[in-house]
């Protein structure tokens, strides 16, 4: 343990940016789809042409998907510098102008981390900007900044302080009290408090226990796990190592979704690195504690997330959840006690104990103590991961940190909860965020996905979609879930295709309020809400579809009316020759005609008429 | 085990701890629907029809997977659970064939007995349903996996009972079926022994015993409870007969022998009993040995013949030229007798069986 | 069953065969055993699927429903590459659909479908997580975003 010290020491010597220039490419799994491989060749090859002493190296999501692909320039003794949306094509000028010249390209910078340097002028300082002003990064505060590959830098960055304090200094009962102290709940979606799931497994009977971190993400537009998988591996295996010591569980598994390649890749590296230094397997920092953490790669199947569905992969079975009791905490695993959290909970673990429960419990509100991790998606400004103390609003969130609606329109619905929550209009903006508010305005937090959509989303659309998704990832072990989403979704797809019924919105709410009462896990459970949600807020929608036969967004295919105002129509003839269904007529230079008989609706005419003389109705 | 108390229905019940909330009301002769549960298997807690609703407890739990807890209070008919149940028939209605009319499980099928209860005429629904090719390709078992509303008794069943595992859930969601691997049928797989177990416990019409078909209704069925002949075990058997005709044969729940359970000679190899081949009266040989000419005699002349041949063979040649060979179809008290005959009466330890090797 | 070349049957059946001594004795070990044999294959032949099942001494049709119950699982060969055209939420708000529409009109297949050459199948998937990006798809592990239909044919030319 003193050589752990000891080396942290070291490496924090050594880590003071040394004397030469470093460029830091942006490589988690959104930074190479932005393209993020192709600016570190360009960079490399700029560099070597150039002949320059340069250090390459890569890291994780900072947080900010909008501006990928992020480049940091740091110079020996300034501050660090992000660059959003580099292109190879800006590589010289950024190499040229801020790495040989040293003047940052101040147009291009989104933001500076400054530290003990002294800030450049005209780019927006980290803590202070008016994306990161809001946020508290805890479990996020090494994404984007640290080499997450690195053992090294992890612990520079005072990683394994908790493990170091929990073996050397506390007893597992203790570490449960902090634990407890500092208010933590399940960051996976259901909200129970972390410390006393913990207390259950230690205290069920049993000398073999498991710990397991959920990994399968798999909300659409949620990815904050992958994030820190991707950007803090060591940090999630850090708790976990220190829930096994406080459970007494010598064994661990993460089972994560094989969507995630670069996660399950980087956390095999950081297991392999933190087994090579003592710091998982045998006899851990030389306390005699013993554990084991192996990899699970999903296969595919969103119940999986359920915890006793997952456990049932675990074990090479069909994910078909259980009934609950008894709950993983008393037979688990192979029927073993079994302490189930998802990876943002394990992570914020080593900063709790690091920093006191007490200092946890600081911030958020009464009963949602911390911070929380959001994805924000859709049609915002600034789309990406951002970290919040509960109890912030939603309207500070969408408004405040990303900017508002993309093109400035105007919004309509914020989804909460992925596919097990729900969708709130603007009256409920001012919502605190936390786990009880939520609930009651009928979403949930979830593990953390927020879609935000504008006057161009249809409601009852949206309902759809999430129903198609449930009904497709529906288990089929329990019929309200297994016939019932399938029910649902064939309703809402009629009134989608304009054949609803009045009556339907009846059947509809029962449906959805049985299955919703009688389902056998949480995916049949929650599956209603994104329907109840918004029968709740947004009837009008529905009602729109079904009586008017009109859907008010202009999504829904079926329901749109393409018509030319005759007086704007100059007889091009250009819509007529982009109809891939021969529906629009008319002589050359009089106006034309669609028949809505064999208009298909593809709104190909309306995207090539320069006159605006094609309308959607 | 200690006891527990409870409320269900308004009614005080005390029962062992660790009993199941629908167990405790079956024993107090409390109505609640199940098509999952078997209390002989593995439960399960799929179908959701015996929900309930529990003081205390979110959203309507199902009463086959939920222990009874000290003061509990249950309601087993509130309009919510009966709400929830009828959305269930009707869910498992709108994926149904409406063939009640000629389905041979019609007067036995719980799915249209709790149809009938609850007034559910499976009309709420119109989407799409299940258009699986019948499966007929066994001498013994039909399967209609369109009538299936898999309840995963037949799997549990194969693998609790049979401990044969030839068929699992496969595919997923509303595409879940019921399949030996690789989607072949129950023949192809060349794994099942054609116990029919599965047919026992379906409580739809998805699985049923081929022979059966068209040979009557459930309601014109004598049902006769007897002993199985093809082997010692002497499993319970309930015969369904119209007409003097067998219709089919099924296990009788007689937890000291069988438990209601079969193999496939006791439940399929029934059609002995009307075979014209059938020795029905004892026959004496006429003529020379090889030659198959017989007559018909009485019990008496039969066994008086008998016992003079045997006494006659014994004066003549000793007890050591007499040898029994008993079968493995008698009961054990048969075998024992004959045993028992062979060396006391006849003097010899000439004794075996046709199961011995 | 057509498994290939002799040869290249012999070398596959070796692999697996490793595969399966490595994992011998561990627990729960049916669904990576399927995913590396996947791996070998590119799909799950029913034949390797039974093996698995005699090796491990569990019932075939566990093994059946477990390959058919998780969808990274294929029980038919598929195309040389894989198009995956995520479906998310914040894709499908930005245009996903037409998305796939546009990749299907490409290649002529649609949705689990693989092109006449085996050149591309074309998949959807739930979400890929770039949901900051979307709409996005992958194409084997490489993974796009920011897309629009006229977009694909420049791209499906690169495979």
């Amino acid at each position: 343990m003193q050589d752990l010290k000891e080396w942290r020491e070291t490496l924090q010597q050594q880590s003071h940016r040394g004397d030469r220039p470093s460029l830091t490419v942006g490589m988690s799994t959104c930074g190479q789809a932005a393209g993020g491989a192709k600016v570190m060749a360009a960079l490399e090859e700029e560099i070597a042409r150039r002949g320059l002493q340069v250090d390459i190296s890569q890291t994780s999501c900072i947080g900010m998907c909008y501006a990928e692909p992020i480049v940091e320039v740091a110079l020996p003794g300034k501050p660090r510098v992000f660059y959003g949306d580099v292109t190879p094509e800006r590589v010289p000028t950024l190499v040229e102008k801020h790495v040989l010249q040293g003047e940052p390209v101040r147009e291009w910078a989104l933001i500076q981390l400054s530290g003990e340097a002294t800030p450049y002028e005209g780019i927006p300082v980290m803590p202070g900007s008016t994306y990161y002003g809001r946020q508290v990064r805890v479990v996020t505060s090494r994404l984007g900044l640290t080499n997450p590959e690195s053992l090294e830098e992890y612990i520079a960055t005072g990683g394994y302080e908790a493990l170091e304090k929990v073996l050397g200094q506390m007893t597992p009962e203790q570490v449960i009290e902090e634990i407890k102290i500092s208010g933590l709940r399940g960051r996976g979606g259901a909200g129970f408090p972390t410390g006393l799931k913990w207390s259950f497994t230690r205290q069920a009977p049993g000398d073999k226990k498991y710990v397991v971190c959920n990994a399968d993400e798999g909300d659409p537009g949620a990815f904050m796990d992958r994030s820190v998988l991707e950007g803090d591996p060591f940090s999630v295996i850090e708790g976990m190592t220190i829930a096994a010591y406080a459970i007494g569980a010598d064994e661990g598994y993460i089972y994560c979704r094989a969507e995630y390649p670069l996660a399950i890749k980087r956390l095999k590296m950081a297991i392999a690195a933190a087994g090579e230094k003592g710091l998982l397997g045998r006899d851990i920092l030389g306390t005699g504690f013993n554990f084991d953490l192996h990899i699970k790669a999903g296969a595919g199947a969103f119940v999986c997330g359920e915890e006793t569905a997952l456990l049932a992969s675990i074990e090479g079975r069909q994910g078909m959840p259980r009934v609950r009791p008894p709950f993983p905490a008393q037979q688990g695993l192979w029927g073993k006690p079994t302490n189930i959290n998802n990876v943002e909970t394990y992570a914020n673990v080593p900063f709790i104990i690091k920093n006191g429960g007490q200092w946890f419990a600081s911030m958020g509100t009464e009963k949602s103590k911390g911070t929380k991790v959001f994805c924000l998606t859709g049609k915002i400004k600034k789309t990406g991961l951002i970290e919040v103390p509960m109890g912030i609003t939603l309207r500070e969130i969408i408004f405040d940190i990303a900017g508002g609606i993309q093109d400035d329109k105007q919004f309509k619905a914020v989804q909460i909860g992925g596919p097990s929550g729900g969708c709130l209009p603007e009256d409920k903006l001012d919502l605190p965020v936390d786990y009880e508010s939520l609930t009651a305005a009928g979403a949930i937090m979830g593990s953390g996905g927020m879609v935000v959509m504008d006057e161009n989303t249809c409601m009852v659309d949206v309902a759809r979609f999430f129903l198609n998704f449930t009904q497709a990832e529906s288990c089929g072990k329990c019929t309200p879930c297994r016939e019932g989403t399938k029910r649902m979704l064939e309703i809402l797809t009629r009134i989608c295709e304009g054949e609803g019924r009045m009556e339907d919105l009846d059947t509809l709410e029962t449906l959805a309020r049985v299955v919703k009462n009688t389902a056998l896990c949480g995916l049949g459970q929650t599956c209603p809400n994104p329907i109840l949600s918004t029968l709740q807020y947004f009837r009008h929608e529905y009602e729109a579809h079904i009586k008017d036969k009109r859907c008010p967004a202009h999504v829904c295919q079926a329901l749109l009316v393409y018509t030319i105002d005759a007086g704007k129509c100059t007889g091009c003839g250009a819509c007529a020759r982009a109809c891939p269904a021969g529906a629009i007529s008319g002589e050359k230079k009089q106006p034309h005609r669609i028949d809505p008989a064999l208009c298909i609706k593809c709104g190909s005419c309306m995207e090539k008429c320069k006159f605006g003389a094609i309308s959607r109705l | 085990m200690a006891d527990v108390t409870l409320t269900i229905d308004g009614k005080r019940i005390t029962v062992p701890a660790g009993t199941t909330v629908l167990q405790a009301a079956r024993d107090n002769g409390i109505f609640i629907p199940t098509l999952c549960h078997d209390p002989k298997l593995t439960p399960w807690g799929g179908c959701r029809l015996c929900v309930v609703e529990i003081e205390g407890m979110r959203g309507l739990p199902a009463s086959c997977v939920t222990t009874v807890a000290e003061g509990m209070v249950v309601q087993t008919a509130s309009p919510q659970v009966v709400e929830a149940r009828k959305m269930m028939l009707e869910l498992l209605l709108a994926n149904h064939p409406r063939d009640c009319l000629t389905c041979s499980k019609s007067g036995a099928c719980s799915l249209q007995d709790y149809a009938y209860y609850y007034g559910v005429r499976g009309d709420k629904f119109h989407g799409e349903k299940h258009d699986y090719p019948l499966e007929d390709d066994n001498p013994f078992i039909v399967r209609d996996m369109n009538k299936c509303i898999l309840c995963g008794k037949c799997i549990r069943v194969c693998a609790e009972v049979q401990v044969n595992n030839v068929i699992d859930f496969a595919h997923r969601g509303f595409n879940t079926r019921v399949t030996p691997a690789m989607d072949l049928t129950l023949r192809e797989s060349e794994e099942c022994v054609f116990c029919g177990n599965c047919v026992q416990v379906c409580p739809v019409g998805a699985l049923a015993e081929k022979a059966s078909l068209w040979q009557g209704r459930e309601w014109e069925l004598t049902k006769v409870r007897t002993t199985c002949t093809f082997c010692g075990v002497g499993c319970n058997l309930e015969v369904s007969v119209k007409d003097d005709h067998v219709v089919r044969v099924r296990g009788y729940d007689n937890p000291l022998v069988n438990s209601g359970w079969l193999c496939v000679k006791g439940r399929f190899g029934a059609d002995f009993a009307e075979s014209p081949d059938r020795i029905t009266r004892p026959l004496i040989r006429v003529g020379e040995r090889g030659e198959g000419r017989f007559r018909e005699a009485t019990w008496d002349e039969a066994l008086d013949y008998t016992a003079r041949r045997l006494q006659e063979i014994k004066e003549q040649y000793g007890s050591r030229a007499i040898a029994a060979l008993s079968s493995a179809r008698c009961t054990n008290e048969e075998n024992y007798l004959m045993q028992k005959f062979m060396r006391a009466v006849i003097g010899t330890n000439n004794v075996d069986h046709c199961a011995r090797t | 069953m057509d498994l290939g070349s002799n040869n290249d049957a012999n070398i596959k059946a070796k692999a697996l065969a490793e595969v399966l001594e490595r994992y011998a004795g561990t627990e729960g070990a049916l669904i990576p055993i399927l995913q590396e044999a996947q791996e070998i294959y590119g799909y799950l032949p029913g034949e390797v699927m039974r093996e698995i099942a005699r090796k491990l001494k569990i019932p075939f049709s566990q093994v059946y429903g477990v390959a058919t119950f998780y969808t990274q699982f294929h029980l038919k060969p598929r195309g040389r590459n894989i198009i995956r055209v995520c479906q998310g939420t914040a894709c499908h708000v930005r245009g996903g659909a037409r998305l796939l529409e546009a990749i299907s009109a490409a290649l002529g297949i649609g949705k689990n479908e693989t092109t006449a050459d085996g050149r591309f199948t074309l998949e959807t998937v739930a979400c890929l997580g770039s949901c900051g990006l979307a709409p996005v798809m992958m194409i084997n592990e490489e993974t796009y975003g920011r897309l629009a239909p006229e977009k694909i044919p420049a791209i499906l030319e690169k495979y």
